[in-house]
This record gives C-alpha cells, sequence and structure tokens, in this order.
C-alpha cells in the first residue's frame, strides 16, 4: 500500500529501482532461512519418517512402516496418554486460576501492583529451574512430607513424584505453578478491556455481581478463552525440559510424553525413522490448534 | 500543455481498475480541488501524482516532464498530509527542514530557508519543540511549512482540515486561501467537503467511482452539475430532486408535480433549450437548489421566472440565519431556505416562491442533465 | 433500585473481600514457596536439608553452596562449577538476541511499509514456525551443524537459536509498525528520504519500547532454551540450562542439595533480573506473542 508499486520501475534510474528492490532484498535473508530451516527441516523430517533410518538417516522408503511400529510401541501409548491426561489437566485448571486470580485482581484490590508480578514471576524461570525446585520439594525423603513428619504429621504422606501412577500429577502441578500467572495476565487484560459502559448498563439493569460476570464479562472474555487455550496446548505439547528436569520420564518410563519419547527414539536408541515419525505427529496435533487459529487471526487484520 | 498534465491516467489493481482514464490539465497558479466520497478515487488520484502509487496507464507530467518513472522526491512537489505526518522524534525545525537535508541543502542555506518559512507562518517560537507538544493548527502550520520550505512546482493537499475541529477548520481554510493568493503556488487539494472544495478552489473536479463526473469552476460546478450525482453532492442542504413530467401549457413548456394532497401543480420553464422538447409528456428529474425556494418576499430579485406554488408544509427548522422548511412535492421531502422571519408554520397551507432560472432537468435514467 | 442493590452489594462485600484477599494470599505464597525454599536451602549446609526441616530457616547460614556451586562443583566429569556455562550461555544469547531482533526490526519494518503481493503469505509461515515443536527440526539442524562444522560450538546455539527466534522477533515489530502512521512513511519518501534512511531516521528512534519487548522476549527464551543446548552443544560449550541438569541429574557421589539450589538459582539470575527491571516489557511481549492483535 505504501511502496512505491513496482510499475515504478521500468524505465527509471538506477538509484529508484535499487530503492524499489531493497525491500525484498532485506526480507530475502529471512524469507531463506525460513524456507530452509523450518519447512525445508519438515519435509526432510516427513520424508525420514518414511524411511528406514537408524543411527543416521538413510534413504531408503519403507512406507508406513514407522508409523505402524510407532503405534504399536508401548512407550508411545503410555507418552500419548500421559501427554492427553497431562495436557488436559494443565489446561484447565491453569485457565480456572488464571481467570479466578484476574477476576479477583480486578476487584479494585490494594497491592495489586505487587501481587501481579509475583503471580506472573515463575514464566521467566526456565523449566529446569522450575522442574529442579519442584523436584526436591516434592521429593519424600527430604521435602515436603519429610517436614510435615518433622511437624508431627507422621501419617502425612506426599510421595507422587515416585508413585508410578501418580507421577504425571506433580508435571501438572509443576507446569500448573508456571504459567497460571500469565493465564492469569491474558485474562486480567481481557477484563480491564471491557467498556465500563457495558457493566453501568448492566448494573442499572439490576444485574447482581454474580449476573454481572457470568451473562455480560465471561462472555466477552471469549478472545482471551481462545488465547489461553491455543498457548496452553502448545506449551504441552512441546513440553520437553519441565519432564526431563522433574522426572526424567520415570519412575520407569510413567511420565514419558511424545516429546521425551521423540529424543530418546532419535537420539539414543538410535530408531530416527520412529522418532521422526513421532516428531510429524506431533507437528499436526499442534498444526491442526494453530493454523485455525492464526489464520481466523491473519484474517481479522486484514 | 499545462503546468501540471493528468492525460488519460488510469490505476488498477490487479484486475481491478479504480481509476478510469483521467484526463486533466493544470494552469500555473491554479487551485484545483478534487472533491468527492470516501473510496471515489481522489486520493489515489493525488498519491500518483506524488509518486506514492504507480500509474497503470497514462501519463503525468510536470513543467512539461514525464513524471511516471520518477520517484517521489525528485518530482519537485511537496504534500501536506490529512494526519500531518509531521516526525515525532525531531523538532519542529528539523521536521521543516528534513526534505532540505536528504537533497543535501547545506546547513547555513537550510536554515534561511527555515527562517523565513516560520516568519510566513508564524511558528518561529515553536522551532525547538516536538510535534507532541503542539496544538493541532499548529501542527497544521508546521506541516504546511515543511511543504512549503521546499519551493515546490505543486503542492500536494490530503484532507489537510479534516483533523481540525470545526472552527480551527473555517481558519485555516481562510489561511490557506491567503497563501495562495499570495504565493500564486500550483495546488492540488484533495477533501470530501463540498464546502472547503467551493471555497478554495479555483476550479474543482467532482470525483465518484473512479470517473471525474465534472471538472470546471465552482459555479460550473454548482449552477450546472452534469448529472444527478455532481448536483446532489455539492450544496448542503442538497438539491431537491423531483420526478416530474414535462408538459406544453399555453404554448409554454411546464414541469408538472404532484402536491402534497397529490394535486397536480405546473411550473413555467422559460427559455427552454430545444433538448427539452424532446421530453415532452416524458418522465425527467426536476432539480431544484433550496434557495431557490423561498417566501415570495425573500424570493431573488433579479429573477426573470418566480413560480407561485401553494403546498402545506410539513416541518420547519430555524438555523439561526435562515430557516429550513420541509414540504411534500412528487412524494418526498422537499426543503426549502428561507429567511428567519419568513411567517411560515407546519401543517398549513403556503404560497412558496420558486426561482425557475435556477431548476435544472436530468434524464432519469442516464442521470445526466438535459441542455 | 440500582443504588438500594449496589449497597446490599455493599454490605455482604466486608466477608468477600476479606475472601478475596486470603486466595490471592494464599496464592502469591504457592507462588512464592518454591522459590524462597531454594533460597533458604542454598544457604544451609547439607545436613541441615537432609536431617533437618527443608522449610526452615538455617539454623547456620552460609555461602558454601553458591561458591561450590560457581566454580568447583561436579558438572558432568568436570569439577567445574556453573561459571563456564554461565559464560556459555552469555556468549549465546547476547549476539543471537542482537541478531534476531535486527532481522525483526528489518522484517517487520518491510511487512508492513513496503506491503507487496505475497507479504501476508510470509508472514504467516512466519508466524507459524513460532509454533512448531522443535523437534521436528531436530534431525536435519543437527546434520547441518555437523556439515558446517560449527556442531557442538556456541556459534551452533547461535545459528539455531537466530534461526528460531526470526518468527517471535518478526511479530513483534510487524505488529508495532503496523501501528506506526504510514503516513509518515510517504512523508519521508517525499522529503527524499530512501529506504535505509526512513528506517533509520523514522521508524528507529520510535521503536524504542519495542526493541525493548523484543530484546527481553528472545532473552528469557534463548536463555531458558534446553532442548537445543541438549541436543546440539553436549560437553565443554553447554549452556546454562543444560549444565544445571547435568549438576542435579548426575547419579555419582552425595546429592548436595543445597548445591543444587545455588545454580538453579544462579541459571535463573539473568532472566529474573530482567524481569524484575523490565518486568512491564515482559508482559507486554507474552501478551503480544498470544494474542496477536
Amino acid at each position: 500500500m505504501a511502496a512505491p508499486d513496482p510499475m515504478l520501475a521500468g524505465g527509471a534510474d538506477f538509484r529508484t529501482r535499487l530503492q524499489t528492490w531493497l525491500p525484498k532484498i532485506v526480507l530475502a535473508p529471512s524469507f531463506a532461512i525460513m524456507v530452509i530451516f523450518v519447512y525445508g527441516f519438515i519435509a526432510f523430517t516427513v520424508y525420514l519418517s518414511f524411511t528406514g533410518s537408524r543411527m543416521l538417516p538413510s534413504f531408503d522408503l519403507v512406507g508406513w512402516q514407522n508409523y505402524d511400529r510407532l503405534f504399536r510401541i508401548r512407550e508411545w501409548d503410555i507418552a500419548v496418554s500421559n501427554l492427553f491426561v497431562f495436557a488436559s489437566l494443565y489446561i484447565v485448571i491453569s485457565t480456572i486460576i488464571g481467570l479466578m486470580l484476574a477476576i479477583f485482581l480486578d476487584q479494585k484490590i490494594r497491592g495489586e501492583g505487587i501481587l501481579r508480578p509475583i503471580f506472573l514471576y515463575p514464566m521467566a524461570l526456565s523449566f529446569i529451574v522450575t522442574g529442579t525446585a519442584w523436584k526436591w520439594f516434592l521429593d519424600p525423603g527430604i521435602g515436603i512430607e519429610h517436614s510435615m513428619h518433622l511437624w508431627g504429621f507422621e501419617n502425612f504422606q506426599f510421595d507422587w513424584i515416585k508413585d508410578r501412577d501418580m507421577a504425571v500429577y506433580t508435571i501438572v502441578i509443576a507446569a500448573v505453578w508456571q504459567s497460571s500467572g500469565f493465564v492469569m495476565a491474558m485474562f486480567l487484560a481481557g477484563l480491564r478491556g471491557i467498556d465500563n459502559e457495558i457493566l453501568k448498563a448492566a448494573q442499572m439493569d439490576g444485574a447482581s455481581n454474580f449476573q454481572m460476570y457470568r451473562r455480560i464479562i465471561l462472555p466477552q472474555l471469549r478472545p482471551a478463552f481462545l488465547s489461553a487455550f491455543v498457548i496452553l496446548s502448545h506449551l504441552a505439547i512441546k513440553s520437553y525440559d519441565l519432564v526431563i528436569a522433574l522426572t526424567g520420564g520415570g519412575p520407569g518410563n510413567a511420565t514419558a510424553m511424545p516429546a521425551t519419547f521423540m529424543y530418546s527414539y532419535t537420539f539414543t536408541r538410535d530408531q530416527m525413522g520412529i522418532g521422526a515419525a513421532s516428531a510429524v505427529i506431533m507437528l499436526m496435533t499442534i498444526a491442526a490448534i494453530m493454523v485455525p487459529y492464526l489464520y481466523a487471526e491473519l484474517r481479522e487484520k486484514k | 500543455m499545462g503546468f501540471l498534465d493528468i492525460n488519460n491516467v488510469t490505476k488498477s489493481y490487479g484486475a481491478v481498475e479504480v481509476l478510469h482514464k483521467v484526463d486533466i490539465q493544470v494552469q500555473e497558479g491554479e487551485f484545483l480541488v478534487l472533491v468527492g466520497p470516501s473510496g471515489c478515487g481522489k486520493s489515489t488520484l493525488l498519491n500518483m501524482i506524488a509518486g506514492l502509487e504507480g500509474i497503470s496507464s497514462g501519463e503525468i507530467a510536470i513543467k512539461d516532464r514525464v513524471v511516471n518513472n520518477i520517484a517521489p522526491a525528485k518530482r519537485n512537489i511537496a504534500m501536506v498530509f490529512q494526519s500531518y505526518a509531521l516526525y515525532p522524534n525531531m523538532t519542529v525545525g528539523k521536521n521543516i527542514t528534513f526534505g532540505l537535508e536528504m537533497q543535501g541543502t547545506p546547513k547555513a542555506e537550510r536554515d534561511k530557508a527555515m527562517a523565513d518559512v516560520a516568519q510566513l507562518l508564524q511558528i518561529e517560537n515553536l522551532l525547538d519543540r516536538k510535534p507532541g507538544q503542539l496544538s493541532g493548527g499548529q501542527r497544521q502550520r508546521v506541516a504546511m511549512g515543511r511543504a512549503l520550505v521546499r519551493d515546490p512546482d505543486v503542492f500536494l493537499f490530503d484532507e489537510p482540515l479534516s483533523n481540525l475541529d470545526a472552527k480551527l477548520r473555517v481558519d485555516m481554510r481562510t489561511e490557506i486561501k491567503k497563501l495562495h493568493q499570495k504565493l500564486g503556488t500550483t495546488i492540488v487539494y484533495v477533501t470530501h467537503d463540498q464546502i472547503e472544495a467551493m471555497t478554495l478552489s479555483t476550479r474543482i473536479a467532482v470525483m465518484y467511482d473512479g470517473y471525474v463526473q465534472q471538472l470546471g469552476t465552482p459555479k460550473e460546478i454548482y449552477d450546472n452539475p452534469a448529472n444527478l450525482f455532481v448536483a446532489t453532492f455539492m450544496g448542503s442542504p442538497a438539491m431537491n430532486v423531483l420526478s416530474s413530467k414535462l408538459v406544453e401549457m399555453n404554448g409554454a413548456i411546464h414541469a408538472q408535480i404532484t402536491g402534497a394532497e397529490g394535486q397536480d401543480q405546473h411550473l413555467r420553464i422559460e427559455n427552454a433549450p430545444d433538448a427539452y422538447r424532446a421530453y415532452l409528456n416524458k418522465e425527467v428529474m426536476l432539480g431544484i437548489r433550496p434557495e431557490a425556494i423561498t417566501d415570495p418576499e425573500g424570493a431573488d430579485r433579479n429573477a426573470r421566472n418566480i413560480q407561485m406554488l401553494t403546498n402545506t408544509v410539513s416541518v420547519t427548522e430555524p438555523a439561526g440565519a435562515d430557516t429550513f422548511v420541509s414540504t411534500t412535492l412528487s412524494g418526498k421531502d422537499c426543503i426549502a431556505r428561507m429567511r428567519a422571519d419568513a411567517d411560515v408554520h407546519p401543517n398549513q397551507p403556503f404560497e412558496f416562491a420558486v426561482n425557475m432560472d435556477k431548476a435544472v432537468l436530468f434524464d432519469p435514467k442516464t442521470e445526466d442533465r438535459i441542455a | 433500585m440500582a443504588i438500594a442493590s449496589n449497597e446490599s452489594a455493599m454490605r455482604s462485600s466486608n466477608v468477600t473481600r476479606m475472601f478475596i484477599y486470603l486466595v490471592l494470599l494464599l496464592f502469591a505464597l504457592f507462588y512464592l514457596l518454591p522459590f524462597g525454599i531454594m533460597l533458604v536451602n542454598s544457604l544451609k549446609p547439607l545436613s541441615e536439608i537432609t536431617e533437618g526441616n527443608m522449610i526452615a530457616l538455617p539454623r547456620e547460614w552460609t555461602i558454601e553452596p553458591w561458591l561450590s556451586a560457581w566454580s568447583t562443583a561436579q558438572i558432568g566429569v568436570e569439577p567445574t562449577g556453573l561459571r563456564p556455562y554461565f559464560i556459555n550461555s552469555i556468549a549465546m544469547a547476547v549476539p543471537a538476541v542482537a541478531i534476531s531482533t535486527v532481522l525483526g526490526a528489518l522484517n517487520g519494518y518491510v511487512l508492513t511499509k513496503w506491503h507487496f503481493r505475497g507479504a501476508t503469505w510470509i508472514f504467516g509461515l512466519l508466524l507459524f514456525s513460532c509454533f512448531i515443536p522443535f523437534q521436528i527440526v531436530l534431525i536435519p539442524m543437527a546434520r547441518i551443524l555437523g556439515i558446517l562444522d560449527i556442531a557442538g560450538t556456541t556459534y551452533g546455539l547461535i545459528l539455531v537459536h537466530v534461526v528460531y527466534g526470526i518468527g517471535f522477533s518478526t511479530l513483534y515489530f510487524r505488529n508495532y509498525y503496523a501501528a506506526f502512521p504510514t503516513e509518515l512513511v510517504r512523508a519521508a519518501q517525499i522529503d527524499g528520504a530512501g529506504f535505509f534512511q526512513i528506517f533509520w531516521r523514522i521508524m528507529l528512534p520510535s521503536s524504542g519500547p519495542i526493541i525493548a519487548v523484543c530484546c527481553i522476549w528472545q532473552f528469557t527464551n534463548i536463555w531458558n532454551d534446553f532442548l537445543f543446548g541438549a541436543s546440539f552443544a553436549s560437553g565443554g560449550a553447554a549452556p546454562m540450562t543444560v549444565a544445571l541438569n547435568n549438576l542435579v541429574n548426575s547419579s555419582t557421589g552425595v546429592r548436595e542439595y543445597n548445591v543444587h539450589f545455588a545454580g538453579a538459582i544462579m541459571a535463573a539470575g539473568p532472566t529474573l533480573l530482567v524481569y524484575i527491571v523490565a518486568g512491564r516489557y515482559f508482559v507486554r511481549g507474552l501478551m503480544a506473542g498470544s494474542v496477536k492483535g
């Protein structure tokens, strides 16, 4: 819109012509990087997922064999169902806590300026740090269980992190701790963006506080709900660092996730073809969520 | 050849042509206003003159030099933008001289030019401020200063007054007109405000839908609109357009319209052009400006053909200097503009004086004026 | 009516407000506790952790764990402490942040002010690249780094972080410049400024806030990265996060929890410091990355 059309170029002097080409020249390196390192690499990995690559990439096509085998590996099953449990709880709990904190903070709270940064700071930390902190805090030998015993609650038991069935929930706890403050910030921004006159009108109509939230405010937070869902699910599917730092995928492989599965099959177990196939499935899952969302966002702005 | 020639210029985005064969010659010292509703192509045309948008076909020449392929900065033009487009990080002085700096003018010369312009526009005391510290009117002056300092062949104005409040707009309008009279520069000015167009211009191009609907002096445009669009777009309140029938009575052509109670009313037309004869006993659109319908005492003394018409008044709207009176003619609200002291009351019959000298007829199908 | 109901809301609100404050304070405790425990226990001798209560102040304060974590702790096989890895992370993050921010700014400028056909598509593709699971690029990236002979080096990590940081930095600058008045660019064009002059003289002087947002976001992300560091820079070139994980999960010897905590705080230090100093920009970056407004 702003630029002089390339139409200017024909027959113009060199400097003018250069000016019309400069924008494209400047964008070119980033474009090339993106084409090669993102989409080229995706294509390469997709290709590998159809080959019999083991320790090193090989180029013999084996059809759907890797996918076929992948779905019959028990650890992948565990990883997928872990991800499902983890992602659902993580999204739901983070959203509930985030929304609650946002609504509470929006009640003209004294000290909001102190509370908000406290709720949000874990987001600035590395998942490795978060994992380290929670790993020892939840450790029954030295952590909270031990402290409770010292305080006289001899029967207190909290050893989920060592329990094959419960370990996945400790990841939920640490992940919620890390990102619920972020969800709070998103909802708070949404709440602050609501037109005050609408609330005044609702008050004039005699709506109670509860009704006001349920009928007027929450429906207007739909974009924030959507963003929270998209961001959290995307974080959940990618989650690798936290699992490694907190449980290392254990006990055994009880807390394996697709991300840890991919890494170990590709780089430690020399099953690159299967690793690639699992990466492709992760990409597809994220794409299924992100593409419609991004498409709608870009559409809206045009 | 004029000073600024726009020869058969078109603009297309892909397959869509948004500007169709525009052909305007501007003489040196002229003040041309491009006026029309939003989306009519007036800003596109201005941007093409500036070099900010390419020309799909045709030619634009400034002082006989074709500029189609010349970068904006080398066309020797200056532009005043709607938002003023003052660089927020530079002082007023820097804003004014940035263009000269880019062209490599020595500092001493720049400072001299800046001082001259600042004096002309009375903004000497603002030179060290940032745009953010200025009022709307001051920004407007600085934007004009930035244009003036370059001493361009053609000034381009893109709706420069639309961001000002009503009173300031009128003041700045006068100021721009004074500046033009004093400096005798060539100006192309885009606006959607028909009053600005009428008051400022030496010539107006009324644009709609990518076409120049009419090009002429303000008086030509106002009195002899080329078609229904121009007739209704220019003038406020808009020209009344009544569907009517041309009939011959007593050897003279009359426009027959319907009164408020459904009765036929006849308005005699004198000195009818021959073209009217072809429309005898056919539908035409009769255009009468509000000020051509008055009370009998208020009628134009120089008019040669005042027709009396009695009809029921529906609403009166006193507006201070004038009173606007609505009455139903040919099934439509028709507005008359009267002196404030006219003795007129709603829901009562009133004798209107219609100045048929000023009436124009349009073909209902082509919407062009019949002449 | 409205006034009356307002008043009744006011009356009940004393109890409600107490409840709200209580919940907010409990959550503040929830967020602060893990970090507080790390801090407190990083200043205790090891015996106080293994035999004593983790949720208690030290009886004997010591900075020994910090010194150990910094310069003598066993990371992998070498007793180097975290110091060399901290330096690795700095050497990796600073250039990667600088390069990706510069590229993002130029891209945003081109995409918004020099619009051409296909620009929206290019942006869409860049945007999607922000959200891919990086597992999908690990294998080919390892190959390319090997071919370029920068596998296992800080240079390799810089390249990786620049490549996958461009998407976000472009997103920030594009959204920021989209709101930047295009008429200013046009005015500068008429004034005779060229492509880079417009960028340098007109756009950049007004870009302070978004540069801060972008740098902070990139720094936080790159500093905190673990996956790329673990995949492409094991051994001496490893970044801080990888070294910390090695420290904590090394299976040999006694588990020195106090040293682990001190190390974790060191790894968190730089990003936490940025958060405390410029939290406003950090939050803006988070929001801009989520609600692509």
